[in-house]
C-alpha cells in the first residue's frame, strides 16, 4: 500500500533525526575520573527515544482522539469566570499567600519570592507584548536598569530602598521612553531585533563601564530593604534598630526572608491593580486597538506613537520596579544576570499564559520558575522539557493556559 | 452653500504612475458627493489622499477653510473627517462596544493619573461615552450584539459597526469606501436610508465611493467620476447618467 509506505518513510525519517539528535545529548555519558576524562556510550535512552518518536509518528491518526480530549480540557479555574465569585477567589488566594510562608521551609519562601519578581515581569511585559502587540525581545534591560539603578544610588549616594524604588521605576521608565522614540515606529521582526539589540547593549555597557558599575564583578554590599528602619540582620548597622530586638524576640533569619517575600508579594498586588485597571482605561483599550489595526486606530485619531510610547513605558517601568527589588534582595548584581535568556523566560511567560490574560501571566510564571526547582533532578533535561512544553502548548492550546476574556459591559438604559 | 471640503487640483504620483491627476471637486455642509469610476480609476488613492494616508505629491486639500494637505491622518480625524475602509478594518477580536469606545479615545479622559483614581471627570466621561455609544448601536441596530466580539458579526453587520464607529466621533464629514460592497439588496436599501438620516439628522456630509448605480444615483448630490486618475466628468446623477464619455469609460450601454 502506497500510503503504507508513505507513513513509514516519514516515520523512519522522523526516528533517524531523533537518534542524531539525542545520541550526543542522551547517549553518552562523561566519566571522569581522577586522571581520565572519557566519554561512554549508553544507548537505551536512545533506542527508547527513537522507538517513541518512530512509533508516535506512525500511529499518529490512530492517536489523535486520544490527544483531543485534551483539547476539551475544562477552563482552567471556573470560578474566576463570574465576577462576585472572582473577588472572593482572589482575596482567598491573597490570604493563603500571606499566610504560608509562616508555615514553610526557608527555601520554598525564596522560590516563592523569585516565582514573584518573574510575576512582576511577566504582568510588565504583558503590557507590551499581550496588550499593545510589540514583540520586545530586550526587556532585560529595563530590569538591569532598575536593578543598577537602587546598586549605584546606593552605592554612591546611600540612598534606601524605600525612596530608590520609584527612582528606579522611574529611570526604567525613561529607558522605555528613549529607546521608543526611535524604534516603535517599526514594525513586528525589526522591532523585536532593535529591542534584541537594545538588551545585549545595556548588558555590554554595565559590563565594560568598570569605573561605575565594577564590570563583570557588578556591585556587592546592596542594603537591603528595612520596615519602617528595622532592619533584617543580627546586627544593625549604625544607629539602626534589627527588627528582632525591636518585637523582643530571637534572631532567626527567617524574618528577612519572609519580610523579602511579603515585599514583593506587595508589589505585585499592587501591579496588578495599577494594570487591571490600566488596561480597562482609554490608553488600555487603545494598546488593544493598536494591536489589531494600527491603520483603522489614525483613522480614528489616536496617534499610534503615543499609544506605543505609554505601553514602552509603563511595561517598562514595572521591570524597573523588579529590577531593583531583585537587586535588594540579592545584596550582588552583576551584568552575568541580564542575559538575553532573562527577556525570553518572561516572554515565554507571556505567551504561555495568554498572551494579554493577567492570571494566565501569573501561572505560568510560577510554572516557569517553580517547576525547574522541583524537578532538579532533570537539570540537565530542563531546556528539553522546556521546549517540549512550548510546542504541546502550541499544538493544544495556542491561545495559552488562560486566554483573555472580554470584558462585558453594562450598557446605560435610555 | 458653505464648502466643507474642498480639494483642488490634488495628484498622487507613485514613480511613474499617475495614480490621481489633477483632481478637483467641493463637498459642502449637508451634500452628499460620491465619486465613481471603474476600478483602478485611483478613488481609494484619492480617498488615501484626502484623509492623510498618503501624502498627495500636488494640489491642495482643505477642511472648513484649513489646509490639511499631507497632515498626519489621526490629526486630520480630529479635524472632524472620518472615514471607512474598503476591506472593513475593525478591531475584531474586541467587543462591539469596546470598538465604539476606542474610537472616543480622543474625547474621553485619557490622563493616566484620573484614569488610575477614577476621578470624577474621568468617571463622567466615561459615561458619556458610553451613553453614545450605545445610542449609536441602537441606531445602526447592533445594540443585542454590543458585548459580542466585532469580528464573529455578519458582514452587513460589521459594515454598519465600522459607519458607527465613525459617528461616536461626531464627525463633519464622513468618507466612505464602497459601503455597499457584499451587501444583499435589502441590506443596501436599509444603508441607503441609514445614509440619508445621517445627513438629515447629524448634518452630515458625505463622501463615497461606490460602485453600486442604483445607491449612488438615489442618494448623491454631485457625482465625481474618475478613470485613470483623472476626472472625467462631474454633476448630478442624470448629467452623469447622459454623459457619453462615462457611459464609455464606465456605466456601460444598457
Amino acid at each position: 500500500m502506497n500510503f503504507l509506505r508513505v507513513k513509514l518513510v516519514d516515520a523512519t525519517l522522523a526516528a533517524l533525526l531523533t537518534a542524531l539528535l539525542s545520541i550526543p545529548i542522551l547517549g553518552t555519558h562523561i566519566i571522569s575520573e581522577p586522571g581520565y576524562i572519557g566519554l561512554e556510550w549508553d544507548g537505551w535512552k536512545v533506542f527508547i527515544a527513537v522507538a517513541l518518536v518512530f512509533s508516535v509518528r506512525l500511529f499518529q491518526e490512530q492517536l489523535r482522539p486520544l490527544a483531543r480530549v485534551t483539547h476539551l480540557m475544562p477552563d482552567m479555574a471556573p470560578a474566576l469566570r463570574f465576577t462576585q465569585n472572582r473577588r472572593l477567589v482572589m482575596m482567598l488566594l491573597l490570604f493563603v499567600a500571606l499566610i504560608w510562608p509562616f508555615f514553610s521551609s526557608r527555601g520554598n519562601v525564596d522560590i516563592a519570592t523569585l516565582a514573584l519578581i518573574y510575576i512582576m515581569m511577566g504582568l510588565g511585559l504583558n503590557i507590551v507584548v499581550g496588550f499593545a502587540g510589540l514583540l520586545d525581545l530586550g526587556y532585560v534591560a529595563f530590569y538591569a536598569v532598575g536593578a543598577y539603578s537602587y546598586a549605584l544610588l546606593s552605592q554612591y549616594f546611600g540612598v534606601s530602598f524605600w525612596l530608590a524604588l520609584p527612582l528606579s521605576g522611574l529611570f526604567a521608565a525613561s529607558f522605555g521612553f528613549i529607546l521608543g522614540f526611535p524604534v516603535l515606529r517599526l514594525r513586528g521582526d525589526y522591532l523585536a531585533i532593535v529591542t534584541l539589540g537594545f538588551g545585549e547593549i545595556i548588558r555590554l555597557v554595565l559590563n565594560n563601564w568598570d569605573s561605575l558599575t565594577g564590570g563583570p564583578d557588578g556591585i556587592g554590599s546592596i542594603a537591603k530593604p528595612t520596615l519602617f528602619g528595622l532592619e533584617f540582620s543580627r546586627q544593625a548597622g549604625a544607629g539602626g534598630i534589627p527588627f528582632h530586638e525591636f518585637m523582643g524576640i530571637e534572631y532567626s533569619g527567617m524574618y528577612k526572608v519572609i519580610f523579602l517575600y511579603l515585599l514583593a508579594l506587595a508589589l505585585v498586588v499592587f501591579a496588578l491593580f495599577v494594570i487591571n485597571r490600566l488596561i480597562r482605561m482609554p490608553v488600555g483599550r487603545a494598546w488593544e486597538a493598536l494591536r489589531e489595526d494600527e491603520i483603522a486606530c489614525r483613522s480614528l485619531g489616536l496617534n499610534p506613537t503615543n499609544i506605543k510610547l505609554s505601553a514602552f513605558t509603563l511595561g517598562a517601568t514595572f521591570a524597573g520596579f523588579a529590577g531593583c527589588f531583585f537587586a535588594a534582595r540579592q545584596g550582588f548584581i552583576n551584568p552575568e544576570s541580564f542575559t538575553f535568556i532573562e527577556s525570553a523566560i518572561v516572554l515565554a511567560i507571556v505567551v504561555l499564559g495568554g498572551m494579554g490574560s493577567q492570571v494566565g501571566v501569573i501561572l505560568a510564571a510560577i510554572a516557569m520558575t517553580v517547576l525547574p526547582e522541583i524537578a532538579r533532578e532533570f537539570d540537565q533535561f530542563r531546556m528539553l522539557i522546556f521546549g517540549g512544553v512550548m510546542v504541546l502548548m502550541m499544538i493544544w492550546r495556542p491561545e495559552g493556559l488562560l486566554p483573555t476574556k472580554r470584558p462585558v459591559m453594562e450598557m446605560p438604559h435610555g | 452653500m458653505d464648502k466643507l471640503l474642498e480639494v483642488s487640483d490634488l495628484s498622487m504620483q507613485f514613480g511613474g504612475l499617475r495614480a490621481v491627476d489633477q483632481v478637483a471637486f467641493e463637498v459642502g455642509s449637508k451634500q452628499i458627493v460620491a465619486v465613481i469610476g471603474p476600478n483602478g480609476a485611483g478613488k481609494t488613492t484619492l480617498f488615501n489622499c484626502i484623509s492623510g494616508f498618503y501624502s498627495p505629491t500636488g494640489g491642495r486639500v482643505e477642511m472648513a477653510g484649513e489646509e490639511i494637505t499631507g497632515r498626519p491622518s489621526h490629526k486630520i480625524a480630529r479635524k472632524g473627517l472620518v472615514r471607512t475602509f474598503q476591506n472593513i478594518r475593525l478591531f475584531k477580536s474586541m467587543t462591539v462596544i469596546e470598538n465604539l469606545m476606542v474610537a472616543q479615545h480622543t474625547r474621553v479622559n485619557s490622563r493616566l493619573l484620573s484614569g488610575l483614581f477614577k476621578s470624577r471627570n474621568y468617571r463622567r466621561r466615561e459615561q458619556e461615552a458610553l451613553e453614545r455609544a450605545h445610542y449609536w448601536l441602537e441606531r445602526v441596530g447592533l445594540l443585542e450584539f454590543a458585548n459580542r466580539e466585532a469580528g464573529n458579526l455578519a458582514y452587513g453587520q460589521q459594515r454598519r459597526l465600522e459607519i458607527a464607529r465613525c459617528m461616536v466621533l461626531e464627525p463633519k464629514l464622513l468618507l466612505l469606501d464602497e459601503p455597499a460592497a457584499g451587501l444583499n439588496p435589502k441590506e443596501t436599501s436599509e444603508l441607503d436610508q441609514l445614509i440619508l438620516g445621517l445627513r438629515e439628522e447629524n448634518n452630515l456630509s458625505i463622501l463615497l465611493i461606490e460602485h453600486d448605480m442604483k445607491l449612488v444615483m438615489g442618494i448623491s448630490d454631485h457625482i465625481v467620476v474618475l478613470d485613470q486618475g483623472m476626472p472625467i466628468a462631474a454633476g448630478t446623477p442624470d448629467e452623469i447618467r447622459s454623459n457619453e464619455r462615462v457611459i464609455k469609460a464606465y456605466l456601460g450601454e444598457s
